[in-house]
């Protein structure tokens, strides 16, 4: 048993639903309980989806459980095929059906429908929401494609979007523009937006290009060992990534085209003046393997910050994570437990996190700005305007988001230069941002009221952790009345280097000298 | 009192006959209800003894309203425990442990049954009782089930409250039990109201905290404020309490009638009655007849979610002159919805349970001016161009007694007026 408060993917049965749902004329026949449809608001609610997901659950109750559940099963397997006449079906079991071993897999098969019945094991108790995604399209592309002719121009097929996807419908289009501007016909986009009659003719495409690994790559393999389809490792989020992508590309496929990059606006941006105050911004990187790996590239080599911590949600991505945390001199932080990367970040008091949703509020809490940068997915993940993350413009859309949360160059020189303005204080938060005070300022309002009674000692964000960041260290009231003439996105820092140089040189009491040595000391 | 329910034009739907279908039923496990309770509840925190469908359950639940340090969280059953490789009881207990270590606010722990614990038969009385020999007297433990084989969404708190009933402790002495989740600027309305006709005795259930007194006995009424309490009714009923038997205080007029049967059970002069509740009545009608201008007329074509359906339908035939076609709830007790039934105009179709698919097509053959549902039914419905209201807000939305009356027409009128506004028509959804 595992306590858990937020959960970063689903069960695995959620992750083949985002392949069925993406696909079309495919059916999914769950064995479920009753309750188990939540899963259908995922997709109409948080996607806006305008259909229902292609799903049949078979909705048991109690009273099924010492009758017949798999008549139930085989009757709500017929009335979907009938109801909805699929080119194919899959069939599995939620996490309770697993329990009562029906084999829906191979109860469908007995019906003798006359379409491909696709039995999918994916066990409940072991894996997660990726792993579904992953297994169910490589079950679907083992029983449905065979070996073909090759187009006689040369092609690809886009693998690993999904239903549910972070910014897979836009990255998709971002990428077969591209892919088009190569000379490069797409044979097949799988799963989203095919049928299983497209998934027959896989075969056809020279390579393949893997958009996702988390949701393609048992895929990817399967065709390169069936079909003599290589694939392309690079995933192409990032200016350079993009670079790399076409390079890759090219060497797979011959093309010698010229690629216009006027369209990449990111690489001026962050050269122009106006964005030298993004140097070295300390962020903490986290999400899933893929994203994480991308966003540290950007972070580093095309924004300038320092990489101080990353990790990834998602085991199957460990090795690379960790390798590549190596690589920039950090720890990888490779968990699903959402109350140990709340841990790592306060420790750490990066100036911006880049993670999923669960770190926007982690962000929020602690007065941190926060961009998202992968799934789990929320309703602010499906932008009305076209918002891709891969290609150049997903470059460009990178850029803009991930400046947003920050204070700007300028307004951050006028908040050190007008500090007892009252409209124009730090409390007040980035100007862009009505009315968003960091928590870390309010929380902070009882110790600037109770100022100048004593030595304090420090308040952390929470209330709960300052001994443990603080140990035995007094700030006098003249430091702290110092501390918090520094900007509130700076405070923390300011205020975790000065205690650690404090720690480190057996001051007990930080007075305004050891706010200002510690300063010259973390200089850079 | 008689004069407060106003006779039947033509005949009730008490006896009207039952549709009832069984296939893919489309509505949340009693799970749900732990978004609501642990809100409600604030020393109190609910563990699921369940999967990782539970957890994400949960989260979707909620995701989409609140993110704050939960007050519950999900103890997820791994290979080992099911294979029986660890002592699921010794696992639990461990889990338990390094929860209160981490949340010593906590008085009151539920542990809170799932399918897969269900499944398995994991005997979480057992663990009840035995963490509360541990933890007593800091910490009450006791055990409910939210499974979706045993519970459909409300019924969650149903779960949960009958589960509290047999730990309240004994009195002999005459008090109202008023039992039912309300936000807690409901809750004070009804008890001044209650006040008000001088009934001074009241407790709730479930209370905000576990300190609170609410007792039972053999001279205790209570009153239901929500209609899916069945289990809770008769977990009461055992302890010799008595129900009073009346419509929901939903509307100015179920309102009205859910207070007289208390007036009338505590001797209040009709007088005092009038004089309570006559202006309070006088600003519901009038918040209420504002929205219903936009309600007059109407369609409305209920889905099963919550079991609110049967008092929702009265009020919105009776008081907003709505026509219901059809009004389809999970479960139907004739003891808690027989009083809504009676008041229904004859008419709609009643169905019980859910074939999701024949249900839609019903409802599209019937094209009602308005479809209340599920979350999964509402953006496919409004993009076949059926005018849609979620259920669940329903449930999360202070909707009952007198003040509230206005804002539930609204949250029906809403969805009909924004159709009228947006300039698109003709534009299909993408």
């Amino acid at each position: 048993m595992k306590l858990t408060v937020w959960t970063y993917e689903g069960p695995p049965h959620v992750g083949a639903m985002r392949v069925a749902t993406g696909m079309k004329g495919l059916h999914y026949v769950l064995h479920a309980p009753q309750g188990d449809t939540y899963a259908d608001l995922l997709f109409t609610m948080i996607e806006r989806r305008d259909h229902r997901p292609p799903v049949t659950y078979t909705t048991f109750q109690a009273r099924d459980l010492g009758a017949d559940t798999a008549g139930l099963f085989k009757s709500a397997c017929q009335d979907a095929y009938d109801r909805f006449q699929p080119e194919a079906i899959i069939v599995g079991a939620s996490c309770t059906a697993e329990l009562i071993q029906d084999d829906p897999g191979g109860l469908a098969q007995t019906m003798g429908l006359p379409i491909p019945v696709i039995p999918l094991e994916l066990p409940s108790y072991q894996r997660k929401e990726n792993f579904g995604a992953d297994e169910t399209f490589f079950q679907i592309v083992k029983h449905l494609a065979k070996p073909m002719e090759k187009t006689a121009r040369v092609s690809c097929n886009i693998i690993g979007p999904t239903a549910l996807g972070f910014r897979h419908r836009d990255d998709v289009q971002e990428i077969t523009n591209l892919l088009f501007e190569l000379g490069i016909e797409v044979n097949v986009t799988a799963p989203m937006g095919a049928t299983p009659g497209d998934i027959a003719k896989m075969g056809q495409a020279h390579f393949n290009v893997l958009l996702y690994p988390e949701t393609g790559e048992m895929t990817a393999r399967h065709c390169e060992k069936t079909f003599d389809q290589p694939y392309t490792k690079v995933v192409p989020i990032g200016a350079g990534a993009t670079q790399d992508f076409i390079e890759e590309i090219r060497a797979l496929s011959g093309s010698t085209v010229d690629i216009d990059t006027e369209r990449l606006r990111q690489t001026w941006w962050s050269r122009s003046v106006d964005s030298t105050y993004l140097t070295g911004k300390r962020v903490f990187i986290f999400g899933d393997g893929t994203h994480v790996k991308t966003a540290a590239r950007i972070a580093r080599d095309e924004m300038g910050f320092e990489v101080v911590g990353m990790g990834c949600y998602n085991r199957e991505f460990a090795r690379d994570v960790r390798k590549l945390a190596k690589d920039y001199g950090v720890e990888a932080l490779i968990t699903d437990d959402y109350l140990l990367v709340e841990q790592t970040i306060e420790a750490l008091q990066p100036e911006m996190i880049l993670g999923t949703q669960m770190e926007r509020h982690i962000g929020k809490r602690l007065g941190i700005p926060c961009a998202v940068i992968s799934a789990p997915v929320h309703v602010q993940d499906f932008p009305a305007r076209y918002s891709p993350q891969m290609g150049f413009e997903g470059a460009n859309v990178i850029f803009d988001t991930w400046i947003h949360p920050l204070v700007m160059g300028l307004e951050e020189h006028l908040l050190h230069m007008f500090r007892e303005d009252f409209e124009f204080h730090d409390a007040a938060g980035p100007s862009h941002h009505a009315g968003h005070a960091p928590a870390a300022s309010v929380a902070r309002q009882p110790a600037l009221a109770a100022e100048g009674l004593a030595p304090q000692t420090p308040q952390e964000c929470s209330g709960q952790k300052e001994e443990a960041a603080s140990g035995q260290i007094i700030w006098l009231a003249p430091a702290e009345r110092e501390l918090k003439k520094i900007p509130f996105f700076v405070r923390g820092k300011a205020r975790r280097n000065t205690e650690f140089y404090a720690a480190e040189k057996g001051v007990a009491e930080i007075s305004v000298d050891t706010l200002y040595e510690a300063k010259a000391h973390f200089a850079r | 009192m008689t004069e407060l329910m106003p006779p039947q034009m033509s005949g009730g739907c008490r006896n009207a006959p039952v549709l009832k279908q069984r296939g893919q039923r489309e509505v949340f496990c009693g799970l749900t209800g732990i978004i609501w309770l642990h809100r409600k509840m604030q020393d109190a925190f609910f563990l699921v003894v369940g999967s990782r469908t539970c957890a994400h359950l949960l989260q979707s639940a909620a995701g989409v309203m609140i993110f704050a340090e939960p007050r519950f969280g999900t103890a997820i059953l791994e290979e080992s425990d099911l294979a029986g490789l660890n002592d699921a009881h010794a696992e639990l207990d461990r889990e338990v442990e390094t929860l209160l270590a981490r949340r010593p606010d906590i008085r009151q722990l539920f542990l809170v049954g799932s399918c897969p614990s269900e499944v398995i038969k994991l005997d979480l009385n057992r663990a009840a009782e035995r963490l509360t020999q541990a933890y007593a007297p800091k910490v009450r433990v006791l055990e409910y089930s939210g499974s979706g084989i045993e519970t459909t969404f409300t019924q969650g708190e149903d779960a949960c409250l009958a589960a509290m009933v047999p730990v309240l402790p004994k009195t002999d002495a005459r008090n109202l039990v008023v039992v039912g989740a309300l936000p807690d600027v409901v809750e004070d309305q009804m008890l001044s109201l209650l006040d008000g006709l001088g009934i001074d005795n009241v407790q709730v259930l479930p209370v905000r905290t576990i300190d609170a007194d609410v007792a039972v006995g053999p001279n205790t009424v209570f009153a239901l404020t929500q209609p899916f309490l069945g289990d809770t009714h008769a977990a009461l009923t055992r302890r010799g309490a008595r129900h009073l038997e009346a419509p929901f205080p939903l509307g100015e007029e179920g309102t009205t009638a859910w207070l007289s049967a208390i007036a009338t059970e505590f001797d209040v002069s009709a007088e005092t009655f009038e004089q309570v509740t006559k202006a309070p009545r006088r600003r519901a009608r009038a918040a209420v007849a504002k929205a219903a201008a936009q309600l007059s007329g109407k369609s409305v074509f209920f889905f099963p979610d919550s079991q609110l359906e049967i008092p929702l339908a009265r009020f919105l035939t009776r008081e907003c002159d709505m026509r219901a076609l059809e009004v389809g709830s999970p479960y139907i007790h004739d003891a808690i919805h027989g009083a809504e039934l009676e008041l229904l105009p004859a008419g709609p179709q009643i169905s019980e349970g859910q074939d999701v698919d024949l249900q839609l097509d019903r409802c599209r053959a019937q094209k009602p001016d308005l479809t209340v549902c599920g979350l999964g039914l509402a953006n496919p419905l409004e993009a076949e161009g059926l005018c849609t209201k979620w259920a669940i807000e329903l449930v999360f939305t202070p909707v009952h007694f007198y003040e509230q009356a206005g804002d539930l027409a609204g949250l029906f009128a809403r969805p009909l007026r924004r159709k009228g506004i947006l300039a698109d028509k003709g534009i299909a959804a993408a």
